[in-house]
């Protein structure tokens, strides 16, 4: 959407703790074993724990320029303080998509696609409430096809580990993570 | 059988050293010289040497050397040991290179335990510089940078290296010999000696300490400065040994 | 060629490895971390040493002992341990001794923020210490170009028996992006080091000594003139830059490491507007490409906009001398950890321009 490339530029944001950055990272993964170029960049202060993280990923089939724009195609916001922070940085056209199991205010703007996905819920129907983050991815690629349900399950293999009970929980997170946004349209 | 007899080290340059009339770095280098030849180390030795007076050893001896900037010899010699542990490696200071500027340096490699050995010459004054203050300058001796005499109110007292460093738990051996008369030469060449085999024996880090005399700076002949050290310098630094493993075991 | 996705930091320190690198000491300081703490599992896997010294200046003086028996060594550190080890440094290039020393730069002076920045463009390019030595500078955009450019210093370091630096932002160290790795090269023991240990040394055929120390002011000399000499050569031989939309450029903009990536995302929405902007974007900082600033055809480039995230700028310095008032030399510039962004660009250049009309009406 930027600048007329194929570009796409992801944010992630949340508490420290919620996965963040493997979000991001996994997107990254993917993208990678998938051909294409991507860029992770977190952010990071003094504080080695506690706060609000952030980071972002940009994924694309072109030579990648900046590390960090002003403006992204898409927010992941996690929590309120990301979403209250981030969401009028996302370029019109772009995409919001909302843990609504911690984000109630949800803001109003009629130039780009959001979505909420319950990810905090559905992970513990899920059996942990660890792999909240892989039921956003779900919903992420889902909404945007931007990779597929194998790409990013064999990244969640190579990264995440190869236990077995570890392996069919995260999938079932994935595919729930898709599910859950697959008949949704857009608010706007 | 070949005759015994004195001769030149081999681990010496056949050369009239650069040192003031009466110093005994010239001694310390001899010591050093006849024992390398004695182990038969003089190819194997990589000898780490300060910036002062010690640094003009650099024309003294015959074997490899690495000169270190102003008291960083120990880190050098560990980057030395580390990336070439068949090599024997010894360290060469003087009291401002080691107690001064590079005190960091001597206790960190001391405590990580580092398989070199330390020669530590403290004649209590920086020689190269001529004359200043040095941690291990007597209570009262005077320096050009503390002519009325050093005064403990104001820098404090002399610094006692070898009981420093043996209060840490890694260091095998930690001794501190004199210079000042021919029984206590041959002292210290038994405890170069003994720091030498334990390096040979991967023992880890050895420390000897050489009591010694500065007679251009202190402004006395070589007889009465070595008088000077009998009477002042090995009354506040008492000779001894302060960790010998064997002695411990 | 396998790609992997890796950090800045790591793939640095596995490029290292790589090129040869068998000693690596250094001191815990953001935004480096990664380097020793990859390196501290990798290099004895491969018979290497690592040490986690006590202070920066004991690192880089641990590093001189290990260059000094022909390993190849390499410590890294951001701006203020650099600082530090600069007497190591300097040591280092007056006995003639080959190292890799890494800075991923933060912002400053003094301890200043530990988010990326461009702060250390002069301490790298002209005083990493005293005596008046320099190094080869290189300036990676990217994790693949820190990679090849870690081994080229390697290459460099090991050529000319002098130590080189390279210089990223904490914005490419602490990035992720697709890489590929060189493969592992055979380490082989350098020869000792330095001309100048071997006149020391009256009898010696045999013993080398490795010292900055030169007591003798001719001898001194002579490796000064050797040293001019080499630093002459790079000047020919060893300078690397890239022109990207440079043909018709009307608006250069000077930029490296992260500033230069980030301002060709600029560059391409600006010539989607129809601006005929370019990017100079020298990959080694000293020798710097001042021939590419020199090239440049005054009657058709209106201004040079030096990008950087560094206030005040300090790259302008060398692309003011290489254009000699020849062509206007503007600034665009972020600091205090601040990342630089490509609308920053994009609204700088367009504020110079609309300035430019405003100047010819």
């Amino acid at each position: 959407m930027s600048g007329g490339t194929s570009e796409s530029k992801i944010m992630v944001g949340g508490f420290g703790g919620q996965g963040v950055m493997i979000i991001g990272q996994l997107l990254g993964y993917a993208s990678c074993e998938a051909g294409k170029n991507s860029l992770f960049l977190p952010k990071y202060g003094p504080e080695q724990r506690g706060g609000t993280a952030n980071c972002t990923v940009t994924i694309s089939g072109e030579e990648i320029g900046a590390p960090s724009s002003r403006k992204v195609d898409v927010l992941i916001a996690l929590n309120q303080p990301s979403l209250d922070a981030f969401a009028p940085a996302v370029k019109a056209g772009g995409m919001l998509l909302i843990n609504t199991s911690l984000c109630k205010n949800i803001p109003s703007r009629s130039d780009i696609a959001i979505y909420g996905v319950d990810s905090d819920d559905i992970a513990r129907e899920t059996g942990s409430p660890k792999v909240a983050n892989i039921v956003v991815i779900g919903a992420y690629i889902e909404k945007s096809k931007i990779l597929t349900e194998e790409q990013i399950f064999n990244a969640i293999t190579k990264k995440l580990g190869r236990k077995a009970e570890l392996l069919a929980l995260n999938r079932t997170a994935l595919k729930k993570g898709m599910e859950s946004v697959r008949s949704l349209n857009s608010p706007n | 059988m070949m005759a015994a007899g004195y001769k030149r080290p081999e681990s010496l340059q056949k050369r009239i050293t650069g040192y003031c009339p009466g110093c005994m770095h010239g001694q310390v280098n001899k010591l050093i010289a006849e024992l390398l030849d004695e182990f038969g180390l003089r190819e194997k030795t990589i000898g780490v040497l300060p910036i002062g007076c010690g640094t003009l050893s650099m024309m003294n001896f015959n074997f490899d050397l690495v000169i270190a900037t102003h008291g960083r010899a120990p880190a050098v010699a560990t980057g030395v040991k580390r990336s070439a542990p068949d090599r024997f490696v010894f360290t060469y200071q003087g009291d401002g290179d080691l107690a001064a500027i590079g005190l960091s340096e001597i206790m960190h490699c001391a405590n990580r335990g580092e398989n070199v050995t330390v020669i530590f010459v403290n004649n209590s004054i920086y020689g190269m510089t001529g004359g200043q203050l040095a941690p291990t300058t007597l209570v009262g001796q005077k320096s050009t940078t503390t002519v009325q005499g050093r005064n403990p109110k104001e820098v404090g007292y002399p610094m006692k290296m070898c009981e420093l460093i043996s209060q840490l738990q890694a260091p095998r051996y930690v001794v501190r010999r004199a210079l000042d008369s021919v029984p206590n030469v041959i002292q210290a060449k038994q405890a170069l000696k003994k720091a030498f085999q334990n390096q040979l024996d991967g023992k880890g880090f050895s420390f000897v300490e050489l009591l010694s005399n500065c007679p251009t700076n202190w402004g006395l002949s070589q007889s009465e400065s070595l008088e000077w050290m009998r009477a002042n310098t090995m009354k506040y630094f008492p000779i001894g040994d302060f960790r010998n493993e064997e002695a411990a075991l | 060629m396998e790609k992997l996705f890796m950090k800045g930091n790591e793939a640095i320190a596995e490029a290292a490895v790589r090129a040869g690198c068998r000693f690596f000491a250094g001191y815990p300081i953001t935004p480096q971390n990664e380097i020793p703490e990859y390196l501290s599992r990798r290099l004895p896997e491969v018979g290497g040493a690592f040490v986690q010294a006590e202070s920066e200046i004991s690192a880089i003086n641990m590093v001189y002992g290990s260059a000094a028996t022909g390993t190849l060594a390499m410590t890294s550190s951001s701006g203020p341990g650099i600082s530090l080890k600069s007497e190591g440094i300097s040591s280092l290039a007056g006995a003639q001794l080959p190292a890799v020393i890494v800075n991923v730069m933060r912002d400053g002076p003094g301890t200043g923020a530990i988010q990326a920045a461009q702060a250390d463009y002069l301490q790298a390019t002209r005083a990493s210490g005293h005596g008046g030595f320099r190094m080869i500078v290189f300036a990676p955009a990217s994790v693949q170009e820190a990679v090849d450019l870690t081994v080229k210093a390697f290459e460099c370091a090991a050529r000319d028996s002098n130590p080189s630096l390279v210089l990223l932002d904490g914005c490419i160290g602490a990035m992720m992006e697709p890489v590929i790795l060189p493969p592992l090269k055979k380490t082989e023991r350098l020869r000792y080091a330095g001309a100048g240990a071997k006149c020391l040394n009256p009898s010696g055929k045999d013993v080398m000594v490795v010292t900055s120390t030169l007591v003798r002011p001719d001898f001194q000399e002579v490796l000064n003139k050797q040293a001019a000499e080499m630093y002459d050569r790079w000047g020919r031989e060893d300078v690397m830059a890239e022109e990207y939309q440079m043909e018709d450029a009307e608006y250069v903009v000077a930029a490296y490491g992260t500033s230069a990536r980030t301002a060709k995302t600029a560059i391409r929405e600006l010539r989607n507007e129809g601006v005929r902007v370019g990017l100079i974007r020298p990959i080694t900082l000293y020798p710097f490409p001042s021939g590419a600033f020199a090239r440049l055809d005054p009657h058709k480039v209106k201004f040079i906009m030096n990008t950087e995230m560094s206030i005040p700028a300090q790259m302008i310095d060398d692309v003011r001398l290489a254009v000699s008032n020849r062509i206007r030399v503007e600034t665009c510039c972020c600091s205090g950890g601040i990342m630089m962004t490509n609308e920053d660009v994009s609204e700088a250049l367009k504020n110079l321009l609309s300035q430019c009309k405003e100047g010819v009406e």
